[in-house]
């Protein structure tokens, strides 16, 4: 009687299923993902019930570190080719007699995150490459009366965009002094609705709590 | 004979190459697709951060108009403290009670401190509220999720009972207290609320309930 041979198998796995869902996992993330940038200070938002989401574009940021430092941050409108962000830096420039070049809008243009740097010091903040010594350069706009360049930047940023939006982002240890100063600074430039950058936290009330 | 062979060989050879399909080794592939989900899972910010509106009014333009007069049994002032800690008193406090300030009441940011407070002298408004969000969920009132908002605000604006928070902060606040507040404001769903620069003899009274010596910066208002 012949023996019947058992196919024998090769030890190899299959991988092409695993190569399918993998595909389908990073599909997904490559279309959600929006980069996560890197501030120039790490800040703990505050939690609220507020569910609206932030929108992604008409937006002046304050980043109020808890330091007390502030950072500004905004974007390039709607559509990239309005280029709003190396406008407002020009009028900002004209303002304080200093003149950038195109390569250095182009450079502010580019920069992703919020921005803390003395007008002064903005030409040598954009011609450094390192990321180091960039955030050397961050020490916070400054904010008191005599010399208030945040106000600058809030009447330019709402000249160039009408339709700008104020955010404020703030750690929830930032001293309320700091958040009255900019908010003072905001209502100066006529700008009287905020919004307040916070995180989702679940908080439920029920009737009985209400009846009470 | 050896030719033969040779053919037969061959043909088996063929064959064997038909049966088994060239095999592809993914497992490189797997390794780079490991790899940049890892990154991407990294760098992605998955809960966009929310935000939270507040209009604050405007600034008075005239030095000499005075602050629109709002009705004092209805007012409820709260004054977020140094240490998270929070005051409040009803109504304002009138000049000729300046040289003898009225005691501010402590309370906290828990369920059982603030919240209660708000919903007990919000209560027509709240109970209002709860029975619309209920009835829509009963589906006894048929409306857009969109038009729920829009309907509550008009609850709000009508209600004539509820109080008028005026929010300020010592300045030794944080900011995270602020945020809260005005979540809370959200939660209990009160109509009219807003945020107020501390008055002078109210950064008297938090320095006295809570014990701290007054600061010379307060002194000379």
């Amino acid at each position: 009687m012949p023996k019947i041979k058992l196919p024998t198998k090769s030890p190899r796995i299959d991988m092409t299923p695993m190569v399918d869902t993998f595909a389908v996992v990073l599909t997904f993330l490559m279309l959600t993902t929006t980069m996560r940038q890197p501030e120039p200070a790490t800040v703990d938002t505050p939690f609220s019930i507020s569910e609206k989401p932030t929108p992604d574009f008409n937006m002046m940021t304050f980043l109020l570190s808890v330091d007390g430092k502030v950072f500004m941050n905004f974007d390039n409108g709607p559509d990239t080719l309005l280029k709003y962000r190396p406008k407002i830096l020009v009028e900002m420039g004209k303002r304080y007699g200093i003149e950038f070049t195109e390569a250095e809008q182009r450079e502010f243009e580019k920069f992703p995150s919020s921005m803390g740097v003395p007008i002064e010091k903005m030409k040598e903040f954009l011609s450094t490459k390192d990321n180091n010594t960039r955030k050397s350069f961050q020490v916070g706009i400054p904010i008191d009366s005599a010399d208030n360049q945040l106000a600058m930047w809030i009447l330019y940023a709402r000249q160039v965009n009408p339709n700008i939006q104020a955010c404020i982002k703030g750690d929830s240890k930032t001293g309320f002094e700091t958040v009255e100063k900019v908010l003072d600074i905001l209502q100066d430039k006529n700008v009287n609705r905020f919004n307040l950058i916070t995180s989702l936290e679940g908080v439920k009330i029920n009737l009985e709590e209400i009846q009470r | 004979m050896a030719e033969i062979i040779q053919e037969e060989k061959g043909k088996g050879g063929k064959r064997k190459t038909k049966k088994h399909p060239p095999h592809i080794d993914m497992t490189p592939m797997v390794d780079l697709m490991c790899l940049l989900i890892t990154f991407f899972m990294l760098t992605t910010a998955f809960s966009k951060a929310k935000i939270m509106e507040i209009i604050l009014p405007e600034k008075l333009q005239d030095k000499n108009q005075d602050a629109p007069k709002i009705s004092a049994s209805r007012t409820l002032n709260i004054i977020l403290g140094p240490d998270n800690k929070l005051f409040w008193y009803p109504g304002n406090v009138k000049e000729e009670e300046f040289k003898n300030l009225p005691p501010l009441f402590e309370t906290d940011y828990s369920a059982d401190g603030i919240r209660k407070l708000l919903l007990e002298r919000n209560r027509t408004l709240a109970r209002r509220i709860a029975d619309f969000k209920d009835q829509v969920i009963s589906g006894k009132i048929n409306i857009t999720q969109d038009s729920v908002q829009g309907a509550i605000s008009e609850l709000k604006k009508v209600d004539d009972t509820g109080p008028i928070v005026l929010i300020k902060a010592y300045k030794k606040a944080n900011y995270g207290n602020f945020v809260d507040i005005l979540d809370e404001m959200n939660i209990c769903g009160i109509a009219r609320y807003t945020f107020m620069k501390i008055a002078w003899y109210e950064d008297e009274m938090v320095e006295k309930a809570s014990g701290i010596a007054a600061s010379p910066a307060t002194s000379t208002n």
